[in-house]
């Protein structure tokens, strides 16, 4: 009887035909749907440098520490501004940090959040190490076993800029996953959490001045 | 003479009230024993938007994000719970400058039957002090609202985290059944 055979390591379950994106590409692609003052948080590492790079929106938060809490960050600003539509993006590794999460905003179900994983399969910041989900789970079928019927992967940046598209006007909380390549994160964001944390209240309209 | 016995407020009845009055109105929790009351009064009361979660610091998680967002609340918890908090508060709660209200239900000691739960609790006080996080312990009712009340006003005044440890002396603690 011959055994299951596995993936290779840095492959992760997903369709075929899913097409090996990139992180700031995907990234600006999603800040060029934005018109709405949309809330963008950004997961610690790579998916927020490539947010800073991407362009540093008033709205946009910028995580320093605490990995695998962009989610449920995003889920208290969506409960606390049920009339801002808030996304939020996650790397692969992070989400796998706080998998239940999804499992809290399934049950929670803002009508107002998007959730974004860019899924590389690797811890690329500390060395491209494989994730253990790599070669073997599915984060799309984790999110729908979790709940969040609205989950998909992008097959391309067209269908990735499509499903976000129809997440902006979504009355569920939505899920996307991209499967990217293994590029660093862009380079020089800023890391004064206050300032960070000031200019994000003032972009969302609670600190006026 | 017929005495009438007027029973003082439960300790939970009071801290609802507490947060209730200081504007708290989202509170996230992962569920302890002694704390099944104030869950269960926060949840049947519409002020308060009041669910689970999967773990502590995916609540802290959401309450920073909604605190950022105009909505103050506060996070209950076990001490054990406490315990998986360390990065989170030293990460995004203190360096964020974040209002994190946090309600601690002290298990592992005054009769503790468990000796994780002992140990865990061990690490409470060193953590939030090694923080140099404001944190008290109330021990009776006559305390309860002032300290609770204060708390919650200095943490959104000054904008930094505090813990409030409901000591077994408050609650009855959780109580060893041989």
């Amino acid at each position: 009887m011959s055994k299951p055979k596995g993936k290779m390591p840095g492959t992760p379950a997903r369709p075929s035909n899913a097409k090996t994106m990139n992180r700031l590409d995907l990234t600006r692609r999603l800040l060029a749907r934005l018109g709405h003052e949309e809330a963008v948080i950004a997961g610690i590492g790579n998916t927020n440098f490539d947010l800073w790079a991407a362009g540093q929106r008033a709205q946009n938060f910028y995580m320093l520490g605490s990995m695998g809490l962009a989610f449920p960050i995003a889920l208290g600003v969506a409960i606390a501004q049920p009339q801002r539509r808030v996304v939020a993006i996650e790397g692969d590794g992070s989400l796998l940090m706080q998998l239940g999460c999804l499992t809290t905003i399934a049950a929670q179900a803002p009508r107002n959040l998007t959730l974004i994983v860019m899924d590389n399969g690797i811890y690329q910041i500390t060395g491209g190490q494989p994730t253990p989900a790599a070669a073997v789970s599915d984060i799309v079928a984790i999110a729908r076993g979790c709940g969040l019927s609205e989950s998909a992967w992008a097959l391309d940046e067209e269908d990735f800029e499509r499903l976000v598209a129809s997440a902006l006007s979504a009355r569920k909380p939505v899920l996307i996953a991209g499967r990217i390549d293994d590029s660093p994160g862009a380079e020089g964001i800023s890391r004064d959490p206050v300032q960070i944390r000031e200019r994000f209240m003032r972009g969302i309209g609670v600190r006026t001045c | 003479m017929v005495q009438i016995s007027q029973a003082p407020r439960a300790w939970h009845e009071v801290l609802q009230r507490t947060l209730k009055a200081n504007g708290v109105r989202l509170v996230t929790f992962v569920p302890d024993r002694v704390l099944t009351p104030l869950i269960a009064n926060i949840q049947a009361d519409p002020f308060f938007t009041a669910f689970a979660t999967a773990r502590e610091e995916e609540a802290v998680g959401i309450l920073a994000g909604a605190w950022m967002g105009g909505m103050p609340g506060a996070v209950l918890m076990q001490t054990s719970g406490f315990a998986t908090l360390a990065n989170v508060l030293a990460s995004m709660a203190v360096p964020y400058q974040i209002p994190l209200i946090m309600v601690v239900s002290e298990r592992g000691t005054l009769g503790e039957f468990n000796w994780g739960q002992a140990l865990a609790c061990r690490t409470l006080r060193p953590v939030l002090q090694s923080l140099a996080m404001e944190h008290h312990t109330i021990t009776h009712d006559g305390e309860l609202e002032f300290v609770a009340d204060r708390s919650i006003k200095q943490a959104v005044a000054t904008q930094a985290p505090v813990a409030l440890i409901l000591s077994p002396l408050l609650t009855g603690g959780k109580q060893f059944k041989s």
